[in-house]
C-alpha cells in the first residue's frame, strides 16, 4: 500500500492562498498572480509524503487533490 | 446617530453592533449556530447571517444570488461606493482583480519584509525603556498603515489620517450616513491629488502601477476605477491587519505557555500566526441578497444584507475539533480568515508577513509581558474585530 503519491491543484478552485505553497514549497509554486500549480508532473519525491497531506488538509477551497499510485 | 435598541433575543434580533457582541462575541455565535445555520433580524433593513462553515462557503461561493456591490452591513444603503475588485462581481471582478495580484505574491511581499521589521523596530524604540506600552495604539496600529504608504508612494507620516477616515467609515459610518459621506470625499480628495501629480511626475510605487495598468482592450483604467482600488486598499489594508496583529498580542500577553514556546520554537511561527489568524479572525464582509434563494433549507429573500462571518465560520467545531481553543501548532487548519471564493482577500500575503514580522520582533525585544491589570482592553466595533486599547506591562509578573 506504500505507492507513491502524487499531487494536483484544480485550476477551477484555487484561489491564492498560497498555504500549500508555504507548508510544501518542494511540491507547490505559484504564478504571477500568486495562484498554485504543482511543480513538473507532482510526483511526490519519497520523504515528502506527509507535506502532501498536511498541504491538502490546510487548502481552504479544498483545490489540492492527493493521488495514491 | 441613531443608537440601538439592546438586544434581548439574539437568534431572531442579532445585532453585531451590540456591545455584548463587540466585548465577547464567540458564546454568541454558538447560541446562534446551534439554533440555525442561518438567522435573520429586522434590524439594518433586514439581514440574514450563516453561523456555520458550509453556509458561510455556500454563500461565497454563491455571486448568482448575493452580490459584493455592499460589503459592509449599515443601518442604512447609501448609494454604493464602487472599491474593485472586493465591491465587483463577476465578470468585472476577474480583471480588475488580476491587476492587483501581481503586486501582492508573497515574493513581492518579501521585498518589503525589511521595510516592515525596521517600522516594527521604530516603534518598539518609543517604548523599550517605560515600564509598559498600549501594544495596539502605539505597536500594532501603526505597522499596516505604515506598510501600505510605503506601497502606495505616499508619506507614511500620513498614518493617522487614514486611520481617522478608515475609523468613521467602518465604524462610525455603520451608524452614521453624515459621518461617512464625509469620510469617503475627503479620502477620494486626497487620492485624486495624488493621482495628479503622478501624471506630470511618475513614479514606480503602486499608485503608478494602477495608473499605467492596461484592460484588455488596451484602454487604461479609468481615474474613477483608479480611486475605487486605492480606496479598497487602503480601507481594507490597515486596520484589518493592525486587528489581527493586536489580538495575537493580546493572546500572547494572557498566555504565558504559548509565549515560552513561541520564544523557545520560533519554528512554530507559522501554525501559530494561521491559528491566531483562524481563532481571531477580523475580517466579517457582507453581501446584498439580489435573488431568492435556501441555506439549509431556510428561505433567503432578497432586499436584505448578509452579515458574511468569516470568524464565526472558523470557530465551527464540526470543522475545527477545539475551536475555542488556541492550538498553536494545530495541524490541521484550512481556516477562512480571509475568505473563500473568488474574491480571496488580495492583501493575505501582506497581513502573513506583517503579523509574521510584528510577533517576531516584538518577542525579541518584548519576551516576557503581561496584561496591565489596572488598564482595559476595548474593541473595535462592527465590520473588523480587534483590540484598540491593550495596556500591557513588561517583563514577568512579580
Amino acid at each position: 500500500m506504500s505507492g507513491k503519491l502524487r499531487v494536483h491543484v484544480d485550476q477551477d478552485k484555487c484561489q491564492g492562498h498560497a498555504r500549500c505553497k508555504s507548508l510544501a514549497p518542494e511540491l507547490f509554486d505559484l504564478d504571477e498572480f500568486g495562484n498554485s500549480h504543482e511543480i513538473g508532473d507532482g510526483v511526490v519525491p519519497k520523504g515528502l509524503e506527509d507535506k502532501a497531506w498536511l498541504a491538502q488538509a490546510n487548502c481552504p477551497e479544498i483545490a489540492i487533490e492527493v493521488t495514491e499510485e | 446617530m441613531s443608537d440601538h435598541a439592546p438586544v434581548t433575543d439574539w437568534v431572531h434580533d442579532f445585532d453585531h453592533t451590540d456591545p455584548r457582541w463587540t466585548e465577547n462575541p464567540y458564546p454568541i455565535w454558538d447560541e446562534l449556530r446551534a439554533a440555525s445555520p442561518v438567522v435573520h433580524t429586522e434590524r439594518f433593513l433586514g439581514c440574514y447571517m450563516p453561523t456555520t462553515f458550509e453556509a458561510v462557503k455556500q454563500v461565497a461561493y454563491d455571486t448568482e444570488h448575493f452580490s459584493s456591490r455592499r460589503v459592509v452591513v449599515r443601518d442604512v444603503r447609501p448609494e454604493t461606493v464602487p472599491a474593485p475588485p472586493i465591491t465587483s462581481d463577476p465578470p468585472e471582478h476577474k480583471p480588475a482583480k488580476q491587476l492587483l495580484l501581481p503586486p501582492f505574491t508573497p515574493d513581492a511581499m518579501k521585498k518589503l519584509e525589511p521595510r516592515v521589521r525596521a517600522i516594527c523596530n521604530e516603534l518598539i524604540d518609543q517604548f523599550i525603556e517605560d515600564e509598559g506600552c498600549d501594544a495596539a495604539a502605539h505597536y500594532s496600529r501603526h505597522i499596516p498603515v505604515r506598510a501600505i504608504a510605503h506601497m502606495l508612494g505616499i508619506p507614511e507620516t500620513d498614518g493617522d489620517l487614514f486611520i481617522r477616515w478608515i475609523h468613521e467609515i467602518l465604524e462610525l459610518g455603520i451608524k452614521d450616513q453624515a459621518v461617512l459621506a464625509q469620510a469617503v470625499q475627503e479620502m477620494g480628495g486626497y487620492f485624486v491629488a495624488q493621482i495628479e501629480r503622478r501624471k506630470q511626475h511618475p513614479t514606480d510605487d503602486l499608485i503608478s502601477t494602477l495608473m499605467n495598468a492596461r484592460d484588455k482592450n488596451g484602454q487604461p483604467l479609468s481615474d474613477a476605477h483608479v480611486l475605487g482600488s486605492l480606496r479598497l486598499l487602503l480601507i481594507a489594508g490597515i486596520d484589518t491587519t493592525w486587528s489581527a496583529i493586536g489580538a495575537s498580542l493580546w493572546h500572547l500577553a494572557k498566555t504565558p505557555a504559548d509565549r515560552e514556546r513561541l520564544v523557545a520554537e520560533p519554528d512554530l511561527m507559522p501554525s501559530a500566526i494561521e491559528e491566531f489568524l483562524r481563532a481571531y479572525s477580523p475580517v466579517t464582509m457582507a453581501r446584498e441578497v439580489m435573488k431568492e434563494t435556501q441555506i439549509g433549507g431556510c428561505p433567503i429573500k432578497p432586499g436584505n444584507m448578509l452579515l458574511l462571518s468569516f470568524p464565526t465560520a472558523n470557530r465551527d467545531p464540526t470543522v475545527f475539533p477545539d475551536a475555542d481553543k488556541v492550538v498553536i501548532d494545530r495541524k490541521q487548519n484550512p481556516h477562512a480568515a480571509f475568505g473563500l471564493g473568488i474574491h480571496r482577500c488580495v492583501g493575505s500575503n501582506l497581513a502573513r508577513m506583517e503579523m509574521t514580522v510584528a510577533i517576531e520582533e516584538w518577542l525579541k525585544r518584548i519576551p516576557d509581558f503581561r496584561l496591565d491589570p489596572a488598564g482595559k482592553v476595548t474593541w473595535s466595533e462592527g465590520t473588523v474585530r480587534g483590540p484598540r486599547q491593550l495596556p500591557v506591562l513588561f517583563g514577568k509578573a512579580r
